[in-house]
C-alpha cells in the first residue's frame, strides 16, 4: 500500500497525516461533497488524485482535530482509554466502557486521529441520494454499519450472536442496582424469544437487524454538525 | 579610542537621567495620582475604542488575504459544534421505540433499540462535551495580534506583520516594563501602608485610613493591568456582615472587586511574597487566612466565617464558591459551605471581554509569574462588573439550593452558560454515583416505579 504524506492546515500548525492514497479516499466518502472541496491536500507529485487537488481548511476535519488534541491533554498524538474516560458526560453514561472499548478494535491501546474520525464517521447523517455504482462499498454511515456498531456494544466476544448472558449484561450496565436479577432475566427471557428466529438461543446480526427494522436508525444514530 | 567615548559618556548619562525623570514625573501626575483620588482621566477608554478599531481592521485583512487565496478561515465555534437535542431520556427513548414498536407504549418493558440513546449520547459526549472546553481559554473570532490567539498564520499579509511587531514592540518595550514599575509601588505601598496604619489603635480613624490604603493600592494594580472595568448597579454594593460571592476567572478578579470596595479576603496562608503581604493586610484590619492543616476541617472553616460576620463592624466577606477558575464561559457548581451560614449573600457577576486579552488563569500549563506577566503583555484586560440585589436563604430551601439558585442569577446576568457540573473536574474525574441517576431514570421506564411494583 503505498503511502502518501497529505498534510491539511489546523491552525497555525501543519499536519501531516500519513494515510494510504486508498484510506483517503474512504475518508472522503466520510464528509460530504461540500466539505471535501475544502481539505488542503499537499500531495507528494507521484500521486494521482488530481481531481481531488483543491483546497482549503475542511472546518469538520478542523474541529475533530481540534477535539482530538483537547482530549490528548499529555501531547501524545494519539488517545488512550484514559483520555476518554476523563470526559464526565462520557463517564456518566451507563454504557460508557463499552462505548470506549468500540474506539479500541483488537486489543490496541492507542487511537490515532485517522482511526478515531473514521470510527465517527459511521455517525454521519445518511446521504439523502445516494448515488448507486454496483461495485461500490457500503458507505461507512450507512445503516447496516450503524446497526453493526451498535451490535458490536452487546456482542463483547464478537462471535456474531449476542447471547442471553450478554444481553444481561448490558442491561445490568444499564439499570445498575435498581431492578432485581428475576426481573432482568424474564426481560431476557421474552427478548430473545421475539427476536429469535432460527432458534439458537442467541440472536444473531441477521435477527438484530430484522428486529429492528422499523426503527429510524437513520435519524437517531445520526450526528449532525452545526456549520 | 577611550578620548572620543568619554564625552559621549556623560551626554548619555545625561540623557537617560532626564528621559528617566521625565517618564516617572508622567507616570506620577497621569497615573499614581489620579488612582489615590480615584479619578480618570479617560485615557484608557479612548486607548480601548483606538484598539477595537485596528483590530477590525487586522481581521478583515486576513479574510481578505485567505478570499485572495481561496481558503477558508478556520472559525472557532464556541457555542457547541454538533447539534444536541434537548429531551430527555424519557422522551428520547419513546421516541426511539415508538418509530419500531407497533406495541403499547405505556407499558413498562425493554427494547433492544434502547441501546441507542446512550450509544448517541456517548458518541456525543465524545465529540462535543459541556465541561472540557471550559478549562481552556475562550477561542476569539476576531484577531486581537497576540500570536497566542492566532489561529491563521497562514494568511497574513507583510502589512499586517508590521502592524502585529509595532504592536509586539509597544506591549513588551513600553508597556511591560510600566506595568511592571507600577505593579511593584501598587504591592510596596500596600505593605508598608498597611503596616504603618497597623500601629494605630483600633477605632473608626484607623478603619477610615485602612480603608483609604487598601483602595489606593489595589487602584494601582488596576492601572499595573490596565484593567478597564465597568461597575454596575453600585447600589447592591456589598455590606459590613454579608458574604459577596462571584464567579471565579482568575486571582485578578481579587483586585477587580477590591478597587472598588473594601472586602475581608479568606484564604491559605503562603509563604514567600504573599505570605508578606497577607501578614501586613491582615495589620490594618481582619482578613480570614486558614492554615493548609485547618482547611480541611469544614467545621472550622464554618465557625470562623460565621464569627465574622456576626460582627456587624468587620468587612463583608469574599468568596469564589467555585472553587477553581473557570475560563469565562460558564458558571460551576458552587460549593454549599458558604451558602450554610445563613447571612445575606451579596452576588456578584463579572464578565471578561477576551479581545483585549484573556483572564483565564489556566493554573495546570501557567504558574502565577508567568500568567502576571502573560496578562501583563497583553493590550488591557477589560471587564464588566455586576451587583446584584442581595439574597437570603429562604424557607424550606436548603444549601445546595440556595447555591444552585444564586449561581442561576449571576450567570444570567454574566451571560455565562450555568452548568451543574463541579469545577473539580479541572483536576479529578467524575464520581461514579452520578450515573446512578441515569440508571434510575431507565429503570423507571423498564420496570416502572417502585411503588407500582409493590401494589401488583
Amino acid at each position: 500500500m503505498e503511502t502518501d504524506q497529505c498534510t491539511f492546515y489546523y491552525k497555525s500548525k501543519t499536519v501531516n497525516s500519513a494515510l494510504s492514497r486508498t484510506e483517503w479516499i474512504q475518508l472522503k466518502e466520510v464528509l460530504s461533497f461540500h466539505d471535501w472541496k475544502l481539505v488542503t491536500l499537499a500531495l507528494p507529485k507521484s500521486c494521482h488524485l488530481s481531481s481531488h487537488q483543491v483546497t482549503v481548511s475542511s472546518s469538520h476535519i478542523c474541529r475533530l482535530y481540534d477535539r482530538f488534541h483537547a482530549l490528548d491533554k499529555d501531547d501524545k498524538g494519539s488517545l488512550n482509554r484514559s483520555d476518554f474516560q476523563n470526559i464526565s458526560e462520557l463517564a456518566v453514561n451507563p454504557l460508557g466502557d463499552r462505548i470506549i472499548n468500540a474506539f479500541f478494535p483488537d486489543g490496541m491501546d492507542l487511537i490515532d486521529f485517522n482511526s478515531f474520525v473514521r470510527i465517527l464517521a459511521r455517525f454521519r447523517p445518511v446521504d439523502q441520494n445516494p448515488k448507486k455504482e454496483p461495485n461500490a462499498p457500503e458507505p461507512i454511515n450507512s445503516r447496516v454499519n450503524k446497526l453493526k456498531f451498535a451490535f458490536q456494544l452487546y456482542d463483547q466476544d464478537k462471535d456474531g450472536k449476542i447471547s442471553k448472558s450478554e444481553l444481561l449484561q448490558v442491561l445490568r450496565m444499564m439499570v445498575g442496582v435498581q431492578v432485581t436479577e428475576e426481573q432482568l432475566e424474564s426481560i431476557t427471557d421474552r427478548t430473545i424469544q421475539e427476536a429469535d428466529l432460527d432458534g439458537d438461543d442467541a440472536i444473531s446480526f441477521e435477527e438484530f437487524k430484522k428486529s429492528l427494522d422499523k426503527v429510524d436508525i437513520e435519524h437517531k444514530m445520526s450526528i449532525r454538525f452545526l456549520r | 579610542m577611550g578620548f572620543f567615548l568619554f564625552p559621549f559618556d556623560s551626554l548619555i548619562c545625561i540623557l537617560l537621567g532626564i528621559s528617566f525623570t521625565v517618564w516617572f514625573t508622567l507616570l506620577l501626575v497621569f497615573i499614581i495620582v489620579p488612582a489615590i483620588f480615584g479619578v480618570s482621566l479617560g485615557i484608557r477608554k479612548l486607548y480601548m475604542k483606538t484598539l477595537l478599531k485596528i483590530f477590525k481592521w487586522a481581521t478583515l485583512r486576513i479574510e481578505r488575504g485567505a478570499k485572495e487565496k481561496n481558503h477558508l478561515l478556520y472559525k472557532p465555534y464556541t457555542n457547541g459544534i454538533i447539534a444536541k437535542e434537548p429531551m430527555s431520556l424519557e422522551e428520547e427513548i419513546k421516541e426511539i421505540r415508538g418509530s419500531g414498536s407497533s406495541k403499547d407504549l405505556s407499558s413498562p418493558e425493554f427494547e433492544m433499540s434502547d441501546i441507542f440513546y446512550f450509544c448517541r449520547k456517548g458518541v456525543e459526549s465524545i465529540m462535543d462535551d459541556e465541561v472540557t472546553k471550559r478549562f481552556s481559554p475562550e477561542e476569539l473570532e476576531s484577531w486581537n495580534l497576540l500570536t497566542r490567539s492566532n489561529y491563521n498564520f497562514q494568511h497574513i499579509s507583510l502589512r499586517l506583520t508590521v502592524l502585529w511587531g509595532l504592536g509586539l514592540l509597544i506591549r513588551y518595550c513600553f508597556l511591560l516594563p510600566l506595568r511592571v514599575t507600577l505593579a511593584f509601588t501598587g504591592v510596596g505601598l500596600l505593605v508598608v501602608g498597611t503596616t504603618m496604619v497597623g500601629i494605630l489603635p483600633n477605632g473608626r480613624f484607623k478603619n477610615f485610613l485602612s480603608e483609604k490604603v487598601h483602595l489606593m493600592c489595589y487602584r494601582i494594580c488596576v492601572r499595573a493591568l490596565t484593567a478597564i472595568i465597568t461597575y454596575h448597579d453600585s447600589e447592591n454594593k456589598p455590606k459590613n456582615g454579608g458574604i459577596c460571592v462571584a464567579n471565579h476567572t482568575s486571582p485578578i478578579d481579587v483586585i477587580i472587586l477590591a478597587s472598588d470596595g473594601c472586602y475581608a479576603m479568606v484564604g491559605q496562608v503562603h509563604g514567600g511574597l504573599m505570605g508578606i503581604i497577607q501578614r501586613s493586610m491582615v495589620k490594618a484590619c481582619p482578613h480570614i487566612w486558614f492554615e493548609r492543616s485547618e482547611v480541611k476541617d469544614r467545621n472550622l472553616v464554618a465557625k470562623r466565617l460565621s464569627d465574622h460576620v456576626e460582627d456587624k463592624t468587620k468587612l463583608p466577606i469574599l468568596i469564589f464558591p467555585e472553587g477553581t477558575c473557570i475560563n469565562n464561559t460558564s458558571v460551576m457548581m458552587f460549593k454549599k459551605g458558604s451558602f450554610e451560614i445563613g447571612t445575606t449573600m451579596y452576588p456578584v457577576a463579572i464578565k471578561y471581554d477576551p479581545r483585549f486579552g484573556d483572564a483565564f488563569w489556566n493554573s495546570s500549563k501557567f504558574g502565577m509569574v508567568s500568567y502576571l506577566l502573560r496578562m501583563m503583555s497583553s493590550w488591557a484586560i477589560v471587564c464588566s462588573v455586576w451587583y446584584l440585589p442581595p439574597v437570603t436563604r429562604e424557607e424550606g430551601e436548603d444549601a445546595v439550593q440556595f447555591a444552585n439558585r444564586v449561581k442561576s442569577a449571576i450567570a444570567r446576568q454574566g451571560g455565562l452558560v450555568d452548568l451543574l457540573w463541579d469545577g473539580g473536574l479541572k483536576r479529578e474525574k467524575v464520581k461514579g454515583t452520578f450515573k446512578e441517576e441515569q440508571q434510575k431514570l431507565y429503570s423507571k421506564m423498564l420496570v416502572g416505579n417502585p411503588e407500582d411494583r409493590s401494589r401488583s
